[in-house]
């Protein structure tokens, strides 16, 4: 399913990261996955947390340059070779991917990607009957 | 020549070139009768005073040839400072205003030591600006030999004066301290070198960088000065003594104004230096503001000239910057962000001198997360980078930062940070 990432602009500074995730944690937003993509001087951190639209406020007003962005989640079993075949997918129609991350629990493991064109990745996905997680059940994982 | 000569002249030139805007730039025939003056009342230099200002701001209005007070037929040549498109200041030079500038360098290089015997390298750059074709022509007119290697490609630089056996080298400051590090740097034998005077200008400078530069390429460091609306070099120039600038007042009227009142300051008080050319046929300016501040000494110098010195300039009465010898306004920089519309425009200048050069740093704030990949916030600060050297002639180093990080005082943001020590 198409869901809500949090995308957060942060400068290359001691502690930048801690005061998101304190913010997020004082109002009980809970983090689901997280990944930071950083250059020399600035990084764009992203994550899946429990309530993205109150997150969004929430560090909106604490000052941050921050987004919603939509991404594709997807669920697959924790076993070689799963993570290949849902990306082949996707990759198979052409459609490239900006950027992704995975995380596994026990038996089961997620995706979150963004893809260049979302829709057709998704249909992609849905005819050859992955498991598309929405926001809850990711958020149950 | 003697002062009351000297007066005499400029009384006659004065009354020659308010009679010339009034006739032939209406911008100057309206501010002149909206103060109810006609060029009958201006009898000399005593009513000086009482001609209205022309400002950076004016040029810019009218640009790019709105206050030429020739045809354009008559203009051989034009130089331009930086700015944002439209908005820079345009100048042009009929023949005979060249054959004035080159009279002035030439009379400044001479009261720098500079003679027919020389080899003057020239490493300001070529171009639009001023620097290097001013002090080109200058050079030529005492008939010292040119290397017009313009600006930048220090290790060439290096290798001409060593070959050639440069005895002058024509820069910015900031670059004679560069060029003496690179030296030192491949061991360079200073001593070997044939150079003994150095012409520096085009961006403030102070007496210990002035003793820095000529201990160590062991030469006399002269400051010339001058600004395009003027002329370009050539407006004044130090003598071997070194103790101010000695004006070519015969050509350049200066006063000292409060830059705040805008009332004529006695001699000897520190105020905002104004010029009124009086020989310039392209584009006469009258009591032109340069912003620099500075003293002006009437008595005669130890070398003779009676021509009055003006003392270093060491300030400015606007945020106007020097940097590398580029004129920027902190205002550029936000009509950038203003027309590309990515960022809000906040903004914090930061300039400072490392290695003996200017360094710009612009600190962007990210007001909004548009987009969220890293790719796309690099395109953003490329984009900002080539805009901000396209519009200013110099690199600078664009940083991307949170918002709300740079400072705001009384709920107006701090511009700009100039850690340079003047």
């Amino acid at each position: 399913m198409i869901i809500k990432q949090l995308s957060v602009f942060l400068e290359n500074k001691t502690g930048r990261l801690t005061e998101v995730l304190t913010a997020l944690g004082a109002e009980k937003i809970n983090v689901k996955a997280l990944t930071v993509a950083d250059t020399s001087d600035f990084g764009i951190l992203r994550m899946i947390v429990s309530d993205p639209e109150r997150a969004l406020h929430l560090l909106r007003e604490k000052g941050f340059s921050v987004n919603l962005t939509d991404v594709i989640s997807i669920a697959t079993p924790c076993e070689a070779g799963s993570f290949a075949k849902a990306l082949a997918l996707i990759s198979e129609k052409n459609i490239s991917i900006e950027y992704l991350y995975g995380f596994s629990i026990g038996q089961k493991a997620a995706i979150v990607l963004r893809a260049e064109d979302a829709q057709s990745a998704l249909e992609a996905l849905k005819s050859s009957k992955m498991d598309l997680l929405n926001a809850e059940e990711l958020n149950n994982l | 020549m003697p002062r009351e000569e000297l007066k005499r002249l400029q009384d006659a030139r004065l009354r020659e070139v308010v009679e010339r805007v009034y006739y032939n730039v209406p911008w100057y025939r309206e501010k002149m009768q909206k103060a109810g003056l006609s060029p009958d009342d201006i009898r000399g230099t005593d009513d000086l005073y009482r001609l209205p200002f022309t400002t950076k701001e004016d040029l810019r209005e009218t640009y790019p040839f709105g206050m030429f007070a020739v045809p354009l037929s008559e203009i051989l040549r034009v130089h331009a400072s930086s700015g944002t498109t439209g908005r820079a200041t345009v100048v042009g030079y009929t023949r005979r205003d060249l054959g004035m500038w080159s009279e002035v360098v030439a009379r400044c290089l001479a009261c720098a030591g500079v003679g027919r015997e020389d080899i003057i390298q020239i490493a300001y750059g070529y171009g639009l600006f001023t620097g290097g074709l001013g002090l080109h022509y200058g050079a030529e007119k005492i008939g010292a030999v040119v290397v017009p290697v313009s600006g930048g490609n220090t290790k060439r630089q290096i290798q001409l004066m060593k070959d050639f056996g440069s005895t002058v080298l024509a820069c910015t400051p900031s670059y004679a301290l560069y060029l003496a590090e690179a030296m030192e740097e491949e061991k360079t034998d200073i001593g070997s070198l044939r150079l003994r005077v150095g012409v520096f200008g085009a961006e403030p400078w102070t007496e210990s960088m002035r003793r820095e530069i000529e201990n160590r390429l062991n030469i006399k460091a002269i400051d010339i000065y001058g600004l395009s609306e003027v002329i370009g070099p050539g407006v004044s120039c130090e003598c071997e003594y070194q103790d101010g600038l000695h004006i070519n007042e015969d050509h350049f009227i200066p006063e000292i104004i409060d830059p705040e009142s805008l009332n004529p300051l006695p001699p000897g008080s520190r105020g905002e230096l104004v010029f009124t050319t009086v020989t310039k046929e392209g584009l006469p300016l009258i009591r032109y503001r340069t912003r620099d501040l500075t003293t002006l000494n009437y008595e005669t110098c130890r070398c003779g000239r009676t021509m009055v010195r003006m003392a270093k300039c060491t300030g400015r009465s606007d945020d106007m910057l020097i940097i590398r010898g580029v004129n920027v306004f902190p205002s550029q920089i936000e009509s950038i962000l203003l027309e590309m519309n990515e960022t809000k425009p906040h903004y914090l200048i930061i300039v400072d001198r490392v290695n003996n050069l200017d360094t710009l740093q612009i600190l962007v704030e990210v007001e909004e997360l548009y987009f969220d990949k890293i790719s796309q916030l690099q395109g953003l600060r490329d984009r900002l980078q080539q805009q901000v050297e396209s519009t200013l002639g110099i690199s600078a180093d664009i940083k991307l930062v949170e918002p709300k990080t740079i400072e705001r005082f009384e709920g107006k943001a701090r511009r700009v940070i100039d850690k340079r020590k003047f």
